[in-house]
């Protein structure tokens, strides 16, 4: 008797799991099989996937990368058997003018210095966007870059930038030493009037004069000589770096009790809001012309960045209003109660948040406005998208159009997609579980 | 920097308004560059190459001036313009003159305050069908669907010619010619119409080029010329005369190969005066005695620029037409040197 066990006393060894459940044919079977409606569905895109590509790969597939002009494309394809008007891509055309693409009529002896100062860009953005990674010393270097990267781009005489750096300090010594004698508000008044007489009529022959004792400069070059995707930079970092700090003024400036500063910010972004960028461009391009006397040789890029600044900040600003107004009232009333004053609150408490709220808005702010900087090929200027069509005036590669837009888009796609995948980033890291 | 950068700019502004006073030829050969407004690009005429170096038709007039009033071919800013862009940035300045395929009507010489300082293309509205259409003549076109640039005065004369013909179109409105090729050869219209040479170089593109014809019907006149501002005669008549050097040295047989040789002086008087030799016409214009001898250097006379750029050898492949010598039956027709 004493042999008979109702309970097994050894354990059955693990098995695997059916093979129907793990593995690929698992996976497939969870995620695109796992009904009838999804099976269909699944098949139908398969298919519809499967049709795009049947088209679209023979025709990238194509050995025309040393080709010199259309007509040598369709040699290369017609030797492989390949005939009629979209047998094959015509990568030549890259391969001749991907340099262009890049850097327009920009000299290329000097294509160092664009390049340079994109690069320096990275290092300047570095703290801001990744301040536990990098040295926190290197925020100096930011702070300088804004006077680094025109005089690398334009050229000239260093002593512009560092006359228009010193305007700063002078405004900060001007503050600092009537501060001591009278209140904060006639001191910040007192340093504005200081930098713009500065800027405005002391500058320009001071830094001429020390360029004639000490002439330290680079080869200037001309914004008509800018081009292509570094135009489309130059014009989209700018504006993207200028837009942020204005709309975050004139969010609080909205918000304000001000009557004054209220209606005036509500006007500006009411405005702009309401006015298609490509006016404002039309503006900047011809209207301004004709206002102004003639002879004017106000730079045309100048004006193409100050409309675009303007443009993005006024909805720059309204995605930061939509920050603080998600903020609950606690956050202000916490603020009031520790005692900071209105800035302390802002930049402690406030900004911080509702900055960390905006974000996704923020980046699809930046994100459209780099590529509305592609509207400028409208006014004569040539961007990627003005070139294409310059390319295409050429008599070898008049009649290629698939391939140069392609690789336009795809330029424009790793620079969005970056911006869009480091906004996920920034959203990881500053998360803080209030889900 | 950025705002410094506009004070100052706008410094400059309230200085340069007081300078330009003067006339445009002084301030060019002040500046030392000629800016000349050119296409962003149309085959033939104005195109960038891989080096950023602007070559054509259009581009050539620009240098020739360029080559008159300062001696250096290449001492020119090209501002590209769109068709939008370019009347005003001539009328404020920002170019001294504009040589983009514009074509010569009384509005714009009237009303828009411009001088058209002559014709340097004779061009006109043409159409261009596949060969199995099995079309020969515009008027056969009743019910065609017809691809057209849309804001343009090509769309104007279509209307205008199907009217006048009592026939009937469909038309499929369009942005660019690029957009229009794709569109024509992708079969969403029957007919593609725009100016003349740009069927052509439309065509030259083609896969089959052979499968497609161009009626023979041109339903429009389109001089193309350069032009200046209104009121500075004295600039004026520097590109009007540039263009007509360039007409008149194909005429008496002054090419940029045998220049140096005739230029030494030739038993024709008119040659001697055109190129300096003899007679003070260049001092007149307030330029140096060899202007006209810098601008056929430049890139050869009207006729090798033609050549060059657009002619029969290139893939543009235009015929002269109304575009030869008066002598051979076209339309050029220089005032004398004299």
């Amino acid at each position: 008797m004493s042999d008979i066990s109702f309970v097994r006393t050894e354990m059955l060894p693990e098995q695997d799991p059916p093979a129907s459940e793990v593995g690929a044919l698992g996976w497939a079977k969870h995620n695109l099989f796992s009904g009838a409606m999804n099976s269909a569905l699944t098949v139908f895109s398969i298919l519809a996937i499967y049709y795009v590509l049947a088209a679209l790969l023979p025709w990238a597939w194509s050995p025309t990368w040393n080709a010199t002009s259309l007509a040598g494309c369709r040699e290369i394809l017609h030797d492989l058997g390949r005939e009629g008007h979209f047998s094959g891509a015509c990568w030549g055309v890259i391969n001749d003018r991907w340099v262009q693409l890049f850097m327009g009529f920009y000299p290329p002896e000097h294509y160092w210095r664009p390049i340079a100062a994109f690069i320096l860009l990275g290092v300047a953005l570095s703290p801001v966007l990744f301040s536990d990674q990098v040295p926190a010393k290197l925020i100096w270097f930011t702070g300088l870059y804004p006077f680094l990267m025109p005089w690398l781009l334009w050229g000239g005489s260093i002593w512009v930038p560092l006359m228009v750096l010193a305007g700063f300090v002078i405004a900060y010594a001007a503050y600092r030493f009537i501060l001591d004698k009278m209140s904060e508000l006639i001191a910040l008044i007192a340093a504005v009037i200081v930098a713009v007489v500065w800027w405005l009529f002391l500058m320009g022959p001071i830094a001429e004069f020390v360029f004639n004792i000490i002439p330290i400069g680079m080869e200037a070059v001309g914004s008509r000589k800018f081009g292509g995707m570094m135009l489309s930079l130059t014009i989209g970092v700018v504006a993207i770096g200028f837009s942020l700090p204005i709309g975050v003024v004139l969010a609080l400036g909205r918000q304000s009790d001000l009557l004054i500063v209220k209606a005036l910010c509500v006007g500006f972004i009411e405005f702009i809001r309401g006015v298609p960028l490509i006016t404002l461009l039309f503006v900047a391009s011809t209207l301004l012309n004709i206002f102004m006397p003639p002879g004017t040789n106000f730079d045309i890029i100048m004006r193409v960045i100050i409309m675009a600044t303007l443009f993005a900040s006024a909805y720059m600003a309204e995605v930061i209003r939509g920050g603080l107004a998600a903020l609950p009232t606690g956050q202000y009333e916490g603020a009031d109660s520790l005692g900071l004053n209105y800035w302390q609150a802002q930049r402690l408490i406030i900004m911080p948040q509702a900055l960390k709220i905006s974000i996704p808005g923020i980046v699809s702010t930046f994100i459209g406005l780099f590529k509305d900087t592609t509207l400028v090929s409208v006014i004569g200027l040539l961007d990627p998208l003005g070139l294409s069509n310059g390319i295409r005036a050429n008599a070898e590669w008049n009649g290629v159009v698939w391939e140069i837009y392609g690789f336009i888009a795809l330029m424009f796609f790793v620079f969005c997609f970056s911006m869009s995948r480091y906004s996920m980033y920034l959203e990881r890291k500053l998360q803080t579980g209030h889900r | 920097m950025k705002k410094t950068v506009l004070l100052g700019a706008l410094t400059v502004a309230g200085l340069a308004a007081g300078a330009a006073a003067a006339g445009t030829l002084d301030d060019v050969k002040a500046r030392g560059t000629l800016n000349c407004g050119v296409t962003t690009g149309l085959v033939g005429f104005a195109a960038p190459d891989a080096n950023g170096e602007w070559a054509g038709f259009d581009v050539s007039i620009c240098r020739a001036v360029a080559a008159a009033v300062l001696g250096d071919s290449k001492a020119v800013e090209f501002v590209p313009t769109t068709g939008k862009t370019r009347f005003t940035a001539l009328a404020s300045g920002e170019i001294d003159m504009l040589a983009r395929n514009t074509t010569w009507t009384f509005s714009r010489d009237v009303d828009l305050k411009f001088e058209f300082t002559g014709v340097n293309y004779y061009d006109g509205q043409g159409f261009m069908v596949p060969k199995d259409l099995g079309v020969s003549s515009a008027k056969e076109l009743d019910g065609a669907t017809v691809c057209i640039q849309t804001g343009t005065t090509t769309e104007l004369n279509l209307a205008d010619f199907f009217r006048a013909n009592n026939i009937s179109y469909e038309p499929v409105p369009i942005e660019t010619n690029a957009e229009a090729q794709q569109q024509y050869l992708a079969g969403a219209c029957d007919v593609y119409t725009t100016d003349a040479s740009g069927l052509a170089a439309t065509r030259a593109t083609f896969d089959d080029p052979a499968g497609h014809v161009l009626l023979p019907e041109i339903i429009s006149k389109e001089p193309l010329g350069p032009l200046v501002r209104h009121g500075d005669h004295e600039w004026g008549d520097v590109v009007r005369w540039t263009l007509n050097a360039l007409v008149s040295a194909e005429e008496l047989g002054v090419t940029s190969a045998n220049i140096a040789e005739v230029s030494a002086g030739s038993n024709n008087p008119e040659i001697n005066r055109l190129l300096g030799s003899e007679g003070t016409l260049g001092e007149m214009m307030g330029l140096d005695a060899d202007w006209a001898k810098s601008a056929i250097m430049a890139g050869g006379n009207y006729g090798e620029i033609f050549s060059s750029n657009i002619g029969e050898e290139t893939p543009v492949g235009l015929a002269r037409g109304l575009n030869a010598q008066w002598t051979n039956g076209g339309l050029l027709y220089s005032p004398p040197f004299r």
